[in-house]
């Protein structure tokens, strides 16, 4: 580790001011670009023709046995005098607002159900429900020909957790490769590497909010990931690489940057979860695998971002010099490679994937939250550090062992709120036995 | 905006069983990172592991208040050596992560609904202090504007924090602690001296841990119930802001540390709040005013860590990385 620089001279005390600058330059960057989401805040994903004036809502999505949505379906709530009364939405969606939060007694009317839909048995219509403490209360209908619920075999649902895994293992791979590519150059631990998740699905939503078409909200979403990256580089980062701040330092100042940034997004967006566009859509049969094809996209598009990266990795010489530069910055300087030009594209490069990652991530779970990046931090951690931290491949195929992992333990009897568990455990386990990961070298630890 | 009342309120921070507890789990802190340089991110698991292992075993088992807090002190002392085993051989930063993913684990582990009746899951537990509050020696009455059981648990927080505080100033300067230094220092240096690196490492690891526990102890005994959302990560950040504030290799500075921080946090909110009632600022609501301060707290730990990494009343040469 380089010492820090125990006195300042002139030159340094004016770096500083700049760095001073820099750092609040950026936050007001980040609450510039996240500004439209905070017009958006408000309104549920989807108004149904009922009376939305009351700030309490009994809701609910009305889906039938093959997930297909059910529109103009009619269904009342009671609780004393007041009634109220909404009719499902063309994607199957109904709200009724009401005055207070308390007991109230819904009804399903089924002569307005479609032909050949019954609700499933048991399913109790009407029946009634109680707020607990939220404004919101949902209430699920079930239907379907007598089935109660629905049985799948163990292979079956193997398969399909698997697959599903590997999706979610794609996805984290996205923004573990980032953060293992900026790890390898700059030696930095990034604790902020679940905001600029975060990041590219609130981009999204906002983008999309104030109206503009869904592709161009992606596509300004990941070149705001990429601005952030190289903002953050080139405000931050350089100038503490500059003072020869050492690794543990930047660490922390990276915690709290992440901090800064979690609450400038909760900040605009809100605490509530919001849906992107598309965010519903019924699972299909492809095989014997029965996935949603956004899963099915998800898998798709992380598939041929990551083998773009190997391959530009592995193929030019700009993946060459990247290589270089993670294996030995100071001699990858002295042989001619512009050492922070690499570092800047690999700041780019890691906030445009983890901007993907995030946008993926909000199909997957599915929904957008100001803390979604770092619900999932940790488990990017885990891929990075299983697969050995700094190897690119390895943060790949760790990911992947992670998210398959993480939907498998589900299938096995492990309590889906413990899912997660399962992965940071097995982490722990493996710096145990093998701390310097799948992929990485020995003499890497020390 | 009623400035007398804001100053009043902010002052009551700085005595407050909460910043008790911040400042035993930052002193905690100081004993792992300032001294030893060990890089723990899992502080709130122990706090946690404190007062889970207290409430539920007075909940679950009955047992009286020494008991359990015997009980919750053991546990913490249980989950260091089984988070030091692995990781106490590893570098610094594979010691942060693997902290932080076990002080989840325990958070995962409490919340989930299948141990609901023994944690109570997302809703926690309660009503486990009465144990505490039968030994109250004040009467009832008016102690400085306090009932006597805010009274007792304020003298109570607080008199552990100066015995604690005590106990570490005195450890620091025995040869048990120079030793610990030097391993700060240069680990490989003390291990040619013929001195078990590894276990000095695990001392300290338990002793900042069971300050944790304490920490977490003092932390639910004045709210009634302990809650998992109290335990997340942010919970060990802000702590570590406390640190760097006071200064991270200081015996005082975690203490000073979390006043400030109650302090500053207790004035932005009521200044805020206030411009917000006069109408002064219309740009925000109270919910937004509550998140800014925590944009504030994020900026000062990086303005902190980058200006000034030695806290207030820290020396620049006892950092725990040079």
């Amino acid at each position: 580790m380089r010492s820090t620089s125990q006195g300042l001279p002139a030159g340094g005390r004016r770096g500083l001011l700049r760095l001073l600058g820099a750092i609040s330059a950026s936050i007001l960057a980040i609450l510039l670009v996240a500004a439209p989401a905070s017009q958006a805040t408000s309104p549920s994903p989807t108004p149904s023709p009922s009376n939305q004036t009351f700030q309490n809502n009994i809701s609910g999505f009305l889906r039938d046995d093959t997930r297909a949505p059910l529109a103009d379906v009619t269904i009342t709530a009671k609780s004393g005098d007041f009634t109220g009364t909404a009719k499902s939405s063309a994607n199957g969606s109904w709200s009724i607002g009401v005055p207070e939060q308390g007991t109230y007694t819904v009804e399903l009317d089924e002569s307005t159900l479609p032909e050949g839909i019954t609700l499933a048995e048991g399913q109790e219509n009407p029946r009634d429900v109680t707020f607990s403490q939220t404004s919101n209360l949902s209430v699920i209908f079930a239907f379907g020909k007598g089935i109660v619920v629905q049985e799948q075999d163990f292979g079956q649902n193997l398969l399909n957790r698997l697959v599903a895994g590997l999706s979610f293992g794609l996805l984290l791979a996205l923004a573990s490769v980032g953060l293992s590519l900026i790890f390898g150059t700059t030696g930095l631990t990034n604790f902020a590497h679940g905001e600029m998740v975060t990041l590219g699905a609130v981009l999204v939503f906002a983008f999309n909010a104030i109206g503009l078409p869904f592709w161009l909200a992606i596509v300004l979403s990941l070149l705001g990931g990429g601005l952030f990256g190289y903002v953050q580089d080139r405000g931050l980062w350089r100038p503490l690489r500059r003072r020869g701040t050492s690794l543990v330092p930047m660490m922390i100042v990276s915690i709290g940057l992440a901090l800064a940034v979690r609450y400038v997004i909760q900040f605009f967006f809100g605490g509530a979860t919001q849906q992107l566009p598309f965010a519903q859509s019924p699972e299909i049969q492809l095989g014997p695998v029965s996935i949603s094809p956004n899963n099915l996209w998800s898998l798709g598009i992380s598939a041929v971002v990551i083998a773009l990266i190997g391959i530009v990795l592995l193929k030019t010489r700009l993946g060459k010099a990247t290589r270089a530069v993670a294996d030995n910055p100071a001699l990858a300087a002295a042989s001619g490679i512009d050492v922070d030009g690499v570092v800047r594209l690999v700041w780019i490069t890691g906030g445009m994937l983890a901007s993907l990652g995030g946008i993926l991530w909000a199909y997957y779970r599915p929904g957008v939250t100001f803390d979604m990046g770092s619900a999932i931090l940790l488990l990017i951690f885990a891929g990075v550090t299983l697969g050995g931290l700094g190897t690119v491949f390895g943060a790949l195929i760790g990911s992947i062992i992670v998210g398959i992992f993480v939907e498998l333990t589900t299938v096995f009897g492990l309590a889906a709120d413990l899912k997660y568990v399962g992965a940071l455990f097995i982490m722990i386990v493996v710096l145990l036995f093998r701390p310097q990961g799948i992929l990485g070298r020995r003499e890497r630890v020390g | 905006m009623d400035f007398g009342f804001i100053l009043a309120s902010a002052a009551t921070e700085i005595f407050s069983p909460t910043t008790a507890a911040y400042a035993l789990a930052a002193l905690g802190l100081a004993v792992h990172f300032g001294y030893s340089g060990l890089l723990n991110f899992g502080q709130a698991g122990f706090m946690a592991v404190g007062a889970y292992g207290f409430a539920i075993s007075t909940l679950s088992f009955g047992v009286p208040f020494f008991v359990g807090l015997l009980i919750a002190v053991i546990a913490s002392a249980i989950f260091a050596l089984l988070l030091g085993i692995p990781t106490l051989r590893l570098r610094a930063d594979y010691l942060a992560i693997v902290t932080i993913a076990a002080a989840e684990i325990v958070r995962y582990i409490v919340t989930t609904n299948q141990l609901t009746s023994v944690t109570g899951s997302a809703n926690g537990l309660a009503a486990f202090e009465g144990g505490f509050y039968s030994m109250n020696p004040f009467p009832e009455g008016s102690y400085f504007g306090m009932n006597n059981r805010d009274f007792f648990i304020r003298v109570v927080g607080w008199a552990l924090v100066v015995i604690c505080c005590t106990l570490v100033w005195l450890l620091m300067r025995s040869p048990w602690g120079r030793v610990l230094k030097g391993i700060r220092e240069d680990e490989n240096a003390v291990r040619s001296l013929g001195k078990n690196v590894y276990a000095y490492k695990m001392q300290a690891l338990i002793i900042g841990g069971v300050l944790g526990a304490l920490a977490g102890m003092v932390f639910t005994l004045p709210r009634g119930a302990v809650q998992p959302a109290n335990y997340g990560t942010e919970l060990t950040f802000f702590l570590y802001t406390c640190l760097l504030l006071g200064g991270m290799a200081t015996v005082l500075g975690p203490v000073i540390g979390a006043m400030i921080f109650w302090v500053v946090l207790s004035l932005t909110q009521g200044i805020l709040y206030g411009l917000i009632e006069s109408g002064a600022v219309t740009w925000l609501n109270t919910v937004q005013a509550g998140q800014l301060r925590y944009i504030l707290v994020g900026v000062a730990l990086m303005l902190l860590m980058i200006f000034r990494p030695q806290g207030v009343f820290g020396n620049k040469k006892e950092l725990a990385f040079a």
